[in-house]
């Protein structure tokens, strides 16, 4: 071993130092027969952090579905792939960036981009569209602003430069977030079927190449630092955040393509979290064989660096392939055409090692197949969170005048108009978006077809808070909904699991449950998980965020000419509601935003209902019977028509309540597996649904300038649009 | 008949101006790469949008300095028709080959959205399938959009009719422009800039087929 090596002596401090236990420094003594040296022990540390081995969340990411069909890759590679017909594949996957945004936001929002975009094309795939699931703080907390605006500049910074749409998204204010954002990005890329691109190393003597950027000592510790709470010294940790830069990613983009279009890629792996330890250890791993580095060849970007940063940089546009023996020319023409840099750092071998060499001693030799396989895995303890109380409309007080409710809803900030964020995204770039920001799901063409992919991103942390089971369920059905709801067959999803601190038995059931009530759905729902990621130790001085499992759908929609947006586009149009509507309250955005409350059961949710009221609903979209259709979700049904009525600029009149139900709970309830349709044969579609046991009710008609409940209240659409549009831009330009 | 792209690192709507000549010239372009410098004969060069050389310094400061660009230039002093959209513009004016600058647009942000356009002037090859005054949507994406030249200069430009695309008004200006100006035109009548992007509004999917007669006066102009 070399000095520099020796020279840090290994103590059981230190190991914790590393996020070690001592029973995993034990095991460490006892996979090497030795102590290890600095750089083992932060290859050992990178890999057993919860953010690479998903150590206390892996015996509840196995009862998740991840077969079906369409399914060709589900998790455990780079992103999970789907077959859409005509030969083609879909790429996709999403990752969070959480505790980096917090800490420096435009570059941890614009790295986790750059991230998930490399997840992607490493697959083969060229990057069609992403999306991002955004959780911040308190609109009144002092950090919000500044978190907002550095998170969509940087998402938008990358996305855009590397030219790759952000065609939507979701953005949440709660207190909860105060200490930890969320940032979870979504891409997802189109490959030929039979192109895809795996991660397993083989061919012992082939040789390991490095290419992209250099590396440098920007991001050391990452995996780490995403594997603990936060305190109050949290900004310090700035170092540890990498550095994007997506000019380079763009050529490693084109150029890894370019090489992909021949033969001579044998194994491809991005350098994401723990960079050159997970890629090696990975490829090692998954191929059953040995990787030998000779770390002195890595390119630098500064000197003197040491054989254990080499390994734990996250410098990002990084990538590690095992190339076909004999290729290295050909593949280097093409990466000195990219001007980017190209070094065959080692070689495939047959022994099983992980053998770091720096200028020609070995500083490093591990055996793969424990370090991967003796991982830890916790079956930590749980809680179940316990049941809150179903609350009765009854007792929840009416608003004197439900418009001006709806407005003060429309215009807040949970449902205010997004616009502000989306119009900083290049949401059309590669001009095959179809359906921007602002629907249910956003509709990107499959380039050079008539088919497109249906893409949105979902969660309800607050009924997750209070019923993680139900909550679960209903992210997924959401997800689900919104893809029904523009025409598409939901085909699979990527999640990702936000929570606290596993330790904690409490947050542990929350995650749990959420788990359970997913999986119910994805079976329910036929709608399997084929990729995903975990978030855990979102905590900062105890306090943890909501539980937000946010779930990343994809459908496929075969005919872009029939496809169903959420705008009315005329006047004299049915409206009509499927779906059962009992006024379900509790846990709903009305007793939050209007009566101050949140408390009470979240709406129960049907799967089997969902799954009969969204085929109808898809079904009549196929045949052209649909002239709008919106999901009904947080605020419920007028909420859901208002929305249609902005988007298309024609008023609405909505009835009264059906029965005894109260006004405001037929309004705002939020009861699962609804739809809001605006139809020419409203009668016959009443009818049809019914005929297949789908509730349906006509409940109101399109036209004028004004959104008329009840024969009553009544607010214009422009004053409606007023106060949608103005809540956000006023928020971020406040001095 | 012949058409190319030019294409640089950083390139990223190479591909959608490909995808506009092709459907109005029912031929693909040629692509070509940045460090080429001798061009084969043209009839149309579009320089296209995204962030050449990751526009680090100046946006398209770099890539007026690339070996293709002397090309590109000596092309169009021979009356050879050159579009530069959004980035493509950035670097005609970078170049010279247009006069003024684009300044880091007046919000500060990056902006992406249609806008509403008027046709300053229908006489050019680019905008004679246009009526002038007539009213046009396409979309803008861009953060350097907000172009700026002398009090003479822009005189001088209206005065010659060589303002081609305007937008419509101080509330649809998305990056403060002076004189709402979006696009506009060489002396010769041969060179356009503009920050809309014409190619991402030629079919009915984008929403709006606004840019589309566009592309189509090209087809006649290089016909005629």
């Amino acid at each position: 071993m070399t000095a520099t090596a020796a020279a840090v002596e290994i103590t059981p401090e230190l190991a914790s130092e590393h996020g070690l236990t001592g029973e995993e420094y034990a095991k460490i003594l006892d996979i090497l027969g030795r102590a290890p040296n600095i750089t083992e022990l932060g290859v050992f540390s990178a890999m057993w952090s919860e953010h690479c081995s998903y150590k206390s969340s892996k015996v509840w990411l196995k009862t998740l579905p991840t077969e079906g069909p369409r399914v060709i890759c589900g998790p455990g590679e780079n992103a999970g792939v789907v077959d859409i017909g005509d030969g083609k594949a879909a790429v996709f996957k999403i990752e969070s960036h959480n505790h980096p945004s917090f800490i420096e936001p435009y570059q941890g929002a614009a790295t986790g981009v750059g991230g998930i975009l490399r997840d992607v094309f490493t697959m083969g795939a060229r990057p069609v569209a992403s999306m991002n699931a955004l959780r911040f703080g308190s609109p009144d907390h002092p950090k919000t602003r500044h978190l907002v605006s550095g998170v969509v500049a940087g998402i938008g910074g990358y996305g855009n430069c590397i030219g790759v749409p952000t065609v939507g998204g979701e953005c949440v204010f709660h207190r909860a977030y105060n200490g930890n954002i969320l940032v979870n990005a979504m891409t997802v890329g189109i490959a030929d079927a039979d192109r895809i691109f795996y991660s397993a190393a083989a061919g012992p003597g082939n040789p390991m190449v490095y290419v992209g950027s250099k590396t440098g000592r920007d991001g050391i510790h990452g995996a780490t630092m995403a594997s603990a709470e936060f305190a109050e010294d949290s900004e310090e940790k700035r170092p540890t955040v990498q550095v994007g830069d997506p000019f380079t990613e763009k050529l490693l983009l084109e150029a890894c393509l370019e090489l992909m279009a021949t033969d001579a890629i044998v194994a491809i792996q991005d350098m994401g979290a723990a960079g050159l330890t997970s890629s090696s250890v990975e490829m090692a791993s998954k191929g059953g064989v040995g990787v030998e580095l000779e770390l002195d060849r890595v390119p630098m970007r500064e000197t003197g660096m040491t054989p254990y940063e080499l390994m734990l940089s996250e410098s990002q546009e990084r990538m590690l392939m095992v190339l076909k023996p004999g290729r290295e020319d050909e593949a280097r023409r093409i990466f000195d055409k990219w001007e980017l840099d190209f070094a065959v750092i080692g070689r495939v071998t047959d022994s099983g090692r992980l053998v770091l060499k720096f200028h020609g001693e070995t500083v490093g030799d591990i055996p793969v197949a424990p370090l991967v396989a003796a991982a830890p895995e916790y079956e930590r303890p749980y809680e179940e969170t316990p049941k809150a109380e179903a609350i009765a409309a009854s007792a929840v007080p009416a608003p004197a005048d439900p418009v001006e409710a709806l407005a003060r809803l429309l215009g807040g900030p949970h449902l205010s108009s997004r616009r502000w964020i989306w119009e900083q995204y290049d949401h059309m770039v590669m001009a095959d978006t179809v359906q921007p920001p602002g629907g249910d799901a956003a509709v990107v063409r499959i380039h050079g077809s008539g088919r497109g992919l249906a893409i949105t991103t979902d969660a309800t942390p607050r009924y997750c808070l209070a019923d993680p089971v139900e909550g679960g369920r209903q992210a997924v059905a959401e997800a689900w909904r919104n893809l029904t709801a523009v025409g598409a067959l939901p085909l699979a999803l990527t999640n990702n699991l936000n929570f606290g601190n596993p330790e904690k038995p409490r947050i542990m059931g929350q995650l749990a449950g959420c788990v359970t009530g997913m999986a119910e759905a994805c079976r329910a729902l036929d709608f399997p998980v084929v990729s995903g990621n975990v978030s855990l130790y979102n905590e900062t001085s105890g306090e943890a965020i909501l539980p937000t499992p946010v779930i990343g759908g994809l459908g496929l929609i075969e005919d872009l000419a029939k496809t169903a947006r959420i705008e009315i586009p005329r006047e004299g149009l049915e409206l009509v509601l499927i779906g059962a509507t009992a006024g379900w309250l509790g846990a709903s955005l009305y007793l939050r935003e209007i009566a101050g409350r949140e408390e009470g059961a979240p709406p129960p949710v049907d799967l089997e209902a969902e799954r009969r009221n969204g085929d109808l609903v898809r079904g009549l979209i196929a045949a052209g019977r649909v002239a709008a259709c919106h999901d009904l979700a947080d605020g419920g049904l007028l909420v859901a028509a208002a929305e249609m009525a902005l988007a298309g600029d024609i008023g609405a009149t909505l009835d009264g309540a059906p029965g005894d139900l109260p006004l405001h709970a037929w309004l705002f309830g939020e009861d699962q597996a609804r739809y809001l349709l605006a139809v020419e044969d409203g009668r016959a579609i009443v009818a049809d649904a019914r005929a297949q046991d789908v509730p349906a009710v006509a409940v109101g008609r399109s036209g004028g300038d004004a959104l008329t409940v009840a024969g009553g209240h009544t607010i214009s659409i422009g004053e409606l649009r007023r106060r949608h549009e103005d809540w956000l831009p006023s928020f971020m330009a406040r001095p | 008949m012949r058409t190319a792209v030019i294409v640089f690192p950083g390139s990223n709507c190479d591909r959608d101006a490909a995808v506009a000549l092709e459907a109005a010239f029912g031929r693909a372009p040629h692509m070509i790469w940045h460090r080429e410098s001798d061009l084969p004969a043209l009839d149309l060069i579009v320089l296209p949008g995204g962030f050449s050389y990751g526009d680090y310094l100046r946006s398209g400061a770099m890539a007026a300095q690339s070996p293709v660009l002397r090309a590109v230039r000596e092309q169009a002093g021979r009356g050879v028709l050159v579009i530069g959209i959004c980035n493509g513009f950035q670097v005609l004016t970078e170049t010279g080959l247009l006069p003024g600058v684009l300044m880091r647009n007046a919000g500060l942000k990056f902006v992406c959205r249609d806008v509403d356009l008027i046709v300053g002037t229908g006489d050019s090859p680019f905008t004679r399938a246009y009526v002038q005054g007539q009213r046009v949507t396409m979309p803008v994406a861009h953060h350097d959009g907000n172009y700026y030249a002398d009090e003479t200069t822009l005189d001088r430009l209206e005065g010659e009719d060589r303002v081609a695309f305007r937008y419509a008004g101080r509330e649809a200006n998305p990056n403060g422009s002076a004189r709402d100006i979006a696009g506009i035109l060489n002396e010769r009548r041969n060179v356009l800039g503009m920050m809309p992007h014409p190619e991402r509004a030629v079919d009915p999917l984008h929403g709006g087929i606004g840019g589309r007669a566009l592309f189509e006066g090209l087809v006649e102009a290089v016909a005629a």
